[in-house]
């Protein structure tokens, strides 16, 4: 991978991905609100952001449901989260900037150490970067702006584009469950687009979020509004180093993909072994519209992450893919959704999964097909990779179909790495460690196709370190 | 030099080598025949360094050194490639990822570096071995049929050049243009310098490759040791027949 040499030099160097950014190092706030959610911790938010008054009313709309909406029972870590614990905003005491330059060194360093700066200039279009609870860095090139394309902080854009924010924001995902709303009354951050009918943005566009402290809680926005016809890739990133306690992240994705428009979201999740996950996603799509998700969980200590698409109009299609891996005493959830209302639509869920060291993958997925929705088609597959006999995958796949005509298949294989492939590997010339890492790169190797360049090599670099170097098999 | 010395082989407890001697030096072919279950398999797997193939007395030396001690991978980095019977399927890796990681591992490269050229030169020898080039794209091994397997296997020997290949029933399983094939990639390497253990047991596979020996195995042990002749005549009348003339008494149960 000759092309990229500084961001191979920099992952060739490490034994492990934690190993990165090292222990945490909280980057300076100005403004920490820490404490029990009350009326005043949100319109304090709302008054700092210098936020319109249907923001701040939306805010105290999701507090009251906050208080009467129940847990989400699944989320076996609930009981560990004391909410009162975490801090909910946490204002770093930089300014925004525009150039990577004008970010203090210490605080450039987070992002340099996993590349961004080198990859923004290699393949994206444009970049918002967070630290905490704001974006501190945010630029983008001139041709985006030429062909009429928004893409904003998401504060800025509720401040200047709010006709066009309020009719989707928390719309795409009306809250069901205490974290949901607790997204909407405190959410921080995020980054706002909005792409003109038949504008196609051939490269990615990024957002990138940075938990620097321990006992934080993290709740950013990203809505992306594709209108008719255009193509919009999105990535997020996200990362934070070790801490001696754990740290929240209960951020919000909302996409709507207009008639025949197409837009790809792919996270990449390198969280640290101290970030407890959780993550609502949804997308709606019109007549014709395709969303399409990757979903690559790699890090964090728990995380629980469904990307949805409720196919609205006929003839929309979703494809949502997951890759997940759970090395260690982690409980890794990357599920999908797929809401069939309109006829001809249909959806294909792909699941990966990686566990060793006594991780545990879960797949949670709905497949819900209303009647009416004709000839609508859903494949599911789940393959999970287990590296020894501590390890689990869980697939909770669940189908409510209401359509007659409607068409659901399922299939799920699990497989370890038996010690006749080992000894064949090895046979091959490959020692133990290579041979897995081989075997492991060739699981996900579709998926990783599917990737930008850069972050193919990111992910597959992650993937030798993690299981390459793995003990031995059970 | 390739010698197998006085080796005694066991499988969860159970001894399935009784003291096998032979060798093999380079550029010569040596044949090794005998009735199922007489251990040629236990042979190739225990020579490759199968860990399951527990070696409680003798010895395997390469040129003269001992190779026992090495892990499988360490024995192949010395020149030793096997070709097993039945080899396991591995769905997640592609037959093209396994041959590029083989040369870029020889030549000191990260094993996922791209090697076009490799892929390139495995579709023709893929061509050669009356294999479909596309062959090398499948994921290795599922679905193959026997004679698909058999010339994959052989493909890699043909691509690697071991300085020892140890076959396993390379007739197995195909038919006879298959068998022509394989017997001339043997050809090649062994006028290469390669030495050849070859198990067998058909006596056509000496239309394609001429052996400087035929060892003949039976419960465990080399009972016999002859030219070509011996396969004709084996061919001609049976194992039992064979022994029975030759003054050589085989358990009865022993023979599958
Ligand atoms: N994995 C194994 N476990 C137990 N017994 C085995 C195993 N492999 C081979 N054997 C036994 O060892 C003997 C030799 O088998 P094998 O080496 O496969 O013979 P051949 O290749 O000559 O047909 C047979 O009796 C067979 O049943
Ligand atoms: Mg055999």
């Amino acid at each position: 991978m000759s092309n990229i040499p500084e961001l191979e030099q920099i992952l060739s160097d490490i034994r492990t991905f934690d190993e990165i950014l090292g222990y945490a190092r909280p980057a300076p706030a100005e403004l920490v609100l820490r404490g029990r959610i009350t009326k005043d911790m949100i319109e304090e938010i709302s008054r700092v952001k210098g936020e319109p008054d249907w923001m701040l009313r939306l805010r105290l709309r999701m507090l009251e449901l906050f208080e009467k909406l129940p847990m989400p029972k699944w989320v076996n870590v609930a009981a560990e989260i004391d909410l009162e614990a975490l801090a909910h905003y946490v204002k770093p005491t930089v300014s925004k900037a525009k150039s990577w330059d004008e970010v203090p060194k210490e605080i450039r360093e987070y992002y340099e150490k996993l590349g961004l700066p080198e990859i923004e200039t290699r393949a994206l279009l444009g970049l918002g970067a967070q630290l905490d609870s704001e974006i501190i860095y945010f630029n983008f090139k001139r041709k985006l702006e030429e062909k009429g394309v928004v893409m904003l902080p998401m504060e800025e854009a509720v401040r200047r584009y709010p006709d066009l924010v309020k009719r989707y924001f928390m719309k795409i995902f009306p809250p069901e469950h205490k974290f949901a709303a607790l997204h909407g009354a405190l959410w921080s951050g995020g980054v706002f687009v909005y792409v003109p009918p038949g504008v196609k943005i051939e490269q990615p566009l990024e957002a990138f979020f940075f938990i620097s402290q321990e006992m934080e809680n993290q709740l950013e926005h990203t809505l992306i509004v594709a209108d008719k016809g255009s193509f919009i890739h999105f990535i997020e990133g996200c990362s934070a180093p070790r801490f001696s306690r754990f740290s929240f992240h209960d951020g919000m994705v909302e996409l709507y993909a207009h008639e025949n428009a197409t837009i790809k979201f792919t996270t990449v999740q390198n969280w640290s072994r101290d970030i407890i996950n959780f993550n609502n996603k949804r997308a709606v799509a019109e007549a014709g519209a395709r969303v399409h998700w990757i979903e690559g969980s790699i890090g964090s200590r728990a995380s629980f992450t469904y990307p949805s698409t409720v196919l609205k109009g006929e003839g929309a299609s979703t494809e949502i893919v997951g890759i997940t891996t759970a090395k260690g005493r982690y409980w890794k959830e990357n599920g999908a959704k797929a809401i069939h209302l309109a006829p001809n639509t249909s959806s294909k869920i792909i699941n990966k999964s990686i566990s060793a060291d006594g991780g545990v993958s879960v797949y949670r997925g709905l497949v819900y097909v209303a009647q009416g929705a004709r000839n609508a088609k859903s494949t599911v597959s789940c393959d999970a990779l287990l590296l020894d006999r501590e390890s689990k995958n869980i697939t909770i796949p669940h189908d409510q179909v209401f359509e007659p005509t409607a068409v659901v298949t399922h299939e799920a294989t699990a497989s370890r790495i038996s010690e006749e492939k080992l000894f064949y590997l090895q046979s091959r010339g490959f020692g133990e460690d290579e041979a897995k890492s081989l075997v492991v790169l060739g699981f996900v190797d579709d998926i990783t196709k599917e990737l930008p360049f850069e972050y193919a090599v990111i992910l597959r670099r992650v993937l030798e370190l993690e299981f390459g170097k793995y003990g031995k098999v059970g | 030099m390739l010698e197998v010395v006085d080796l005694h082989v066991e499988i969860d407890g159970k001894e399935i080598l009784r003291g096998i001697n032979l060798t093999v030096k380079n550029g010569e072919i040596v044949l090794v025949v005998g009735p199922n279950g007489s251990g040629k398999s236990t042979l190739f797997q225990t020579i490759a360094g199968n860990p399951k193939y527990v070696v409680t007395r003798g010895d395997i030396r390469l040129d003269g050194e001992s190779i026992l001690e090495l892990p499988p991978e360490e024995r192949f980095a010395k020149g030793i490639g096997v070709v097993f019977q039945a080899p396991v399927a591995i769905p997640e890796v592609r037959f093209s990822v396994l041959l590029q990681a083989m040369v870029n591992k020889k030549e000191g490269r990260k094993l996922t570096d791209p090697a076009p050229q490799i892929i390139a030169e495995a579709r023709k020898a893929a061509a050669e071995l009356g294999l479909s080039p596309s062959v090398v794209e499948r994921p290795l091994y599922v679905g193959f049929s026997g004679g698909e397997f058999k010339r994959s296997e052989v493909l890699q020997l043909a691509l690697t050049k071991p300085r020892y290949a140890l076959i396993d029933e390379p007739d197995s399983g195909l038919d006879i243009d298959g068998i022509a094939a394989v017997g001339k990639v043997i050809d090649r390497l062994v006028s290469g310098g390669t030495g050849a253990l070859v198990s067998t047991h058909y006596a056509r596979i000496i239309n394609f490759v001429r052996p400087n020996r035929v060892i003949v195995m039976a419960n465990g042990a080399v009972i016999h040791e002859g030219g070509s002749d011996v396969v004709r005549r084996i061919e001609e009348v049976g194992y039992r027949q064979f022994f029975r003339e030759m003054g050589i008494e085989v358990e009865e149960a022993k023979v599958e």
